[in-house]
């Protein structure tokens, strides 16, 4: 059963398919497994209990060979700003920790009736407002890579260092982060606790921790997959990612969430064809380009090396590898950090203790009941950016800032536009500059720096809109996963995701599966 | 291209996911709509005042007195803005249902209460019907049209901030004809044009209760999401009768669009006024804004005291600060508001989750998108008030009075127009004289609702025809009227039957009645012989009397001048 956790969906369904397996067994495993790694702090609620009863569901639909679909019966987790029915949507703040919403989100809805089972609610920074997964209201989320929980399961192919996971007990907060701001959801995906979590990628929230924690991260087309029922950080940019272990397993669980949702009006109008990617991929004739300005002061070698490697790779593949010119790119992040905080003041304004959430106790004045709730019930983070961004929106101040940043959100939109107009199906860049930094390294720099570096690869494909996937590439020299990142067009995710399964299949990152041994036996 | 998508259907509670169901909004103690009149001193007013809302109607205005004196050292300036709900049976961003009078926060989304995650999504029945009153009012609408977010801490505002149209609105640049008549004030109707900067669409709030003795503030957002057009109008006014007249204009064309049931009564249609006074000559002065007046007889009075106040302020040598004040019916003063000392900074943002509204505007090119198509809209417009004023006038020979009575007065008009057309013998000045004179003073002399009388069109036609073949005589109409519309059992022709009110045009019989009467009053004969002509009156009054008002006076009159100066 341990080995079960860390196969692909395909595997699994056809197990279930064969009758060889219930899906009842795989979710009491799963949830097992969930509650085990508590250290790691992925969850910030395991559902255990509604688990069982989908799981039982999708047990009689298999008894009578009518299950619903690749994902029925299959675990997966969800991170805790998306609303679901019955279970508490915290957002990892005090403000939300009371909130049970009674609607599901249409990506949860969606999962539910392809028959997954929603394992938990994973953590993540306060209102996704993080690169780390630290600043939860529900303490910080722990990468597993290096961990002692580590020792539960064995690297195939082996990596050299599993005795080096001893170093980091010792030194006080010497652990590494997860990433952020969907760090939960990819540790739950890390340890096997589910084979896809769901995480919100505004920036690079996605995308951030599955290349800290070695998995595949995507970020689909803004429009392409519904936001109704994720609890917004930026609307314009916001995009519920995908968090699996292989391009494979992100491809099923996005036929099953994309398409039109008539609650979420940006969406694009245009019916959603599920994406079939063939077993043999192949890159050639690709042109991929390598923007010169995605190397930022700071880029780790051992990432630039990634990235000249998996460029030879390509190459001998095919693929015609194109030096290319986004000249606005430098401007994204302060660009990013502006309208970001206009929208947060905005989307924060509902949470005043009147209608749910957290209300304290103060009958002074309305005003006061404001003041103290929000006082409570936000972090600093969430407060500082709430007033920066209602600073910028002030009617003196908001062409200086938010209409400058709007102008500059279209340079670094037609910087893509260009590069796609001169034939360039795909760019390939980094998508963090390191690998997993150690949490008292990380929190040296405020939250607000550490986004500004954490996103600089990443969050220009939320400007633009368009898709990218974090993929895996190979351990660095300190036994942590680096990975790079490829972006595309406006809903050319099929290719997209064709060339990132042939660089998987070519690179054969190492797997980690659960040893027979440990925790559940 | 990414256009704002609609909510597919305009029907309330439809099975759109997102079941309508009662907020957890810590309501102290229960309310319903049959105490609310208690508390909301607006609908108290409505309740009590039956004779106000027969005013309304009848559109006769206040009995204001202008003070001319003052007025021509003083030029005061007044600019409406007015919030009409739009008739829709859901919300505008939202599928909860717009019921006024539901139980409190029954009509109430996820959306409405601004649960975390949940979108708007833009309700096409309400870009229509705003832009069918934009065509209305001669505006340009606009092909794009963009939502801003506008934001204040409010209770009974859930998200924090309205969803509204700052940037681009709706449409702009209209324009509106009205006739501005107040017996009293302006005895003469004259014509008067508003401008209007821009029609947009946005969101209305909940309501608060304040319960300041226990300290408490109870919600209900079954008005929230609410949608409004919010008709935003040039300062072109100069005094409460002028805005006054423009509501009633707005009210018509509302109504005869069916774009808003215009029940001021109910808030579905409120007003906010600008005003401003200066010397002639001496640029603008600072103005106030007092908000939510919520009747037209509020309107004109709210705006005459505000600029009597301001004159009286200027002249004691105080200054006028830029405030926002509101109308207290009680005590029929404007008041300062509280809690709006400080000025408000809005943050103005665009709305991230509504793409720009397109329509389409170009009738030559195909629609393909399947927008809201407005030259389909325009060629859907009725008949408007001005139309109707000019063809009572022009194809009927009515004068301005009549013509902006009858179509102030929606029944009154149908009966017109049907009697007109039933028979084109009947003389229409005659028609509209029995329906404006005769009519309408029996219905105020029972004190009845002209809405709630039963009146058809073919007894009218029966009792004009019985005029014009002299068969009665206008006194006897009045009495055959009231008659009628107290116990209308029977047609007009069987009332002056069963009373025998038939007119006597006989002229011998009238002579011989005639003949009667001055030799009973001889005494009247001699001061008429006298040269005291002014009596005549006297001798008519008594042939009137003589024949219980059936005689034909007209002979009547010309009988006795012969008789009296043989």
């Amino acid at each position: 059963m341990n080995k079960i956790l860390s196969r692909p969906i395909k595997q699994v369904s056809n197990k279930l398919n064969a009758g060889e397996l219930k899906p009842s067994e795989i979710c009491r495993a799963a949830v097992k497994l969930a509650n085990a790694s508590k250290p790691l702090n992925a969850y910030i609620c395991v559902t255990g209990g509604s688990a069982e009863l989908q799981a039982q569901e999708s047990d009689a639909r298999y008894a009578e060979s009518q299950p619903l679909g690749t994902l029925d019966g299959i675990p997966i987790a969800i991170k805790d700003n998306f609303c679901t029915s019955g279970t508490a949507t915290t957002c990892a703040s005090l403000m939300l920790a009371n909130f049970v919403p009674e609607y599901d989100a249409t990506v949860y809805s969606r999962l539910k009736n392809v028959g997954a089972v929603l394992i938990g609610k994973t953590n993540l920074d306060q209102f996704a407002m993080g690169s780390g997964t630290i600043d939860s209201y529900f303490g910080p989320t722990k990468n597993l890579w290096k961990s002692t929980f580590m020792n539960n399961y064995f690297c195939h192919p082996s990596s050299e260092s599993e005795t080096s996971n001893k170093e980091t007990s010792d030194v006080p907060d010497n652990w590494h982060i997860a990433g952020g701001s969907s760090g939960g959801s990819a540790i739950a995906v890390a340890t096997g606790s589910c084979y896809a979590a769901l995480g919100s990628d505004t920036g690079g929230s996605t995308r951030n921790p599955a290349s800290y924690c070695g998995l595949v991260g995507l970020k689909p087309t803004y429009g392409l997959v519904s936001r109704h029922g994720l609890i917004p950080l930026v609307n314009s940019m916001d995009v519920p990612g995908i968090i699996t272990r292989k391009i494979d397993d992100a491809v099923l669980v996005l036929n099953a969430i994309a398409g039109p949702d008539d609650f979420d009006s940006t969406m694009l109008k245009k019916e959603f064809t599920p994406i079939e990617l063939p077993e043999c991929p192949s890159v050639d004739g690709l042109r991929i380009g390598i923007p010169k300005q995605y190397k930022p002061p700071g880029l780790n070698v051992e990432v630039e090396k990634c990235l000249l490697d998996v460029s030879k790779h390509l190459e001998e593949g095919g693929a015609k590898i194109v030096p290319v010119s986004m000249p606005h790119t430098e401007h994204s992040i302060v660009c990013y950090s502006v309208l970001n905080q206009c929208e947060v003041a905005s989307n924060m304004a509902r949470y005043d203790g009147i209608e749910f959430g957290l209300r304290v106790d103060q009958n002074e004045s309305t005003e006061q009941l404001y003041a103290e709730t929000r006082c409570k019930g936000f972090n600093e983070v969430v407060r500082s950016r709430i007033l920066t961004g209602n600073y910028f929106l002030l009617a003196e101040n908001y062409e200086n800032y938010f209409v400058r940043a709007m102008k500059v959100r279209r340079l670094i939109y037609e910087d893509f536009e260009k590069v796609w107009n001169s034939d360039i199906d795909l760019l390939l860049t980094p998508t963090t500059l390191t690998d997993a930094p150690r949490y008292r390294e990380f929190i040296s720099m405020d939250n607000q720096t550490q986004c500004s570096i954490q996103d600089v690869c990443t969050q220009p494909a939320n400007m633009a809109g368009v898709p990218a996937v974090s993929f895996p590439v190979r351990l660095s020299s300190n036994g942590l996963p680096l990975s790079l990142q490829l972006m595309a067009p406006v809903l050319h995710e099929q290719q997209m995701l064709t060339t990132a399964k042939w660089i998987e299949q070519v690179l054969q990152f190492p797997e980690i599966v659960l040893k027979d041994s440990s925790l559940l036996m | 291209m990414r256009v704002c998508t609609y909510n597919t259907y305009d029907t309330a509670n439809a099975s759109d996911g997102e079941p309508v169901k009662i907020v957890k909004i810590y309501l102290k103690y229960p309310m319903n709509y049959t105490n609310c009149w208690k508390i909301n001193p607006c609908i108290k007013r409505w309740r009590e005042n039956k004779p106000y809302l027969r005013m309304l109607k009848h559109c006769f205005g206040t009995e204001a007195k202008s003070r001319a004196e003052t007025k021509k050292k003083w030029r005061s300036v007044v600019g409406l803005e007015i919030h009409a709900q739009i008739q829709s049976n859901s919300k505008l961003f939202s599928g909860s249902s717009t019921m006024y009078g539901s139980p409190i926060n029954s009509n109430v989304s996820f959306f409405d209460c601004a649960t975390p995650g949940t979108l708007p999504v833009l309700n096409k029945r309400c870009v229509e019907a705003g832009i069918l009153t934009a065509l209305a009012l001669s505006c340009k609408v606009n092909e794009v049209s963009l939502f801003d977010r506008k934001h204040y801490f409010y209770a009974d505002l859930p998200a924090g901030y309205q969803i509204t149209q700052q940037r681009q609105a709706l449409a702009i640049d209209g324009e509106l004809n009205f006739q501005v008549y107040t017996p009293g004030i302006h005895p003469r109707p004259y014509s008067k044009v508003s401008k209007i900067k821009q029609l947009q669409l946005e969101q209305d709030s909940g309501k608060s209760l304040h319960d300041l003795i226990a300290k408490r503030s109870l919600v209900d957002l079954n008005r929230a999401g609410i949608p409004l057009m919010e008709l935003v109008f040039e300062p072109d006014l100069s005094d409460g009768e002028e805005a006054a007249a423009l509501v009633k204009e707005i009210v018509l064309i509302l109504k005869r669009l069916g774009t808003c049931s215009c029940k001021m009564e109910e808030g579905a249609l409120r007003v906010d006024a600008n005003i401003s006074v200066n010397r002639p000559g001496e640029k603008l002065g600072t103005r106030t804004e007092v908000k939510n007046i919520g009747s037209i007889r509020s309107v004109a009075a709210a705006v005459k005291f505000e600029i009597d106040r301001q004159i009286t302020e200027i002249e004691n040598g105080g200054t006028i600060i830029n405030e926002t004040r509101s109308w207290d019916t009680e005590i029929r003063k404007t008041v300062p508001m509280r809690d709006k000392e400080e000025k408000q900074d809005y943050r103005f943002m665009p709305e991230p989750n509504l793409p720009p509204l397109h329509v389409h505007v170009t009738k030559e090119i195909k629609n393909k998108y399947g927008l809201v198509d407005v030259p389909l809209l325009q060629e859907s417009l009725p008949e408007l008030p001005e139309e109707t004023r000019y063809n009572l006038k022009n194809n009927f020979g009515l004068d301005s009075t009549a013509a902006i009575i009858l179509t102030n007065e929606n029944n009154l008009l149908n009966i017109f127009e049907a009697v007109v057309k039933e028979d084109s013998k009947r003389k229409p000045k005659l028609v509209s004289n029995i329906l404006i004179n005769q009519l309408l003073t029996v219905v105020n002399r029972k004190a009845l609702e002209l809405d709630t009388c039963i009146l058809n069109a073919q007894h009218i036609g029966e009792l004009v025809d019985m005029l014009q073949n002299k068969t009665i005589n206008l006194t006897t109409a009045e009495n055959v009227l009231e008659e009628y519309i107290t116990e209308s059992s029977m047609t007009p022709k069987q009332i002056v039957e069963k009373n025998n009110w038939t007119q006597i045009t006989d002229e011998h019989q009238l002579t011989q009645i005639c003949k009667n009467i001055l030799l009973q009053r001889a005494d009247v004969v001699k001061k008429y012989k006298a040269g005291k002509t002014k009596v005549f009156r006297a001798l008519v009054g008594a042939v009137a009397q003589e024949t219980k008002n059936r005689a034909d006076m007209a002979t009547v009159v010309n009988i006795l001048k012969k008789l009296l100066d043989e």
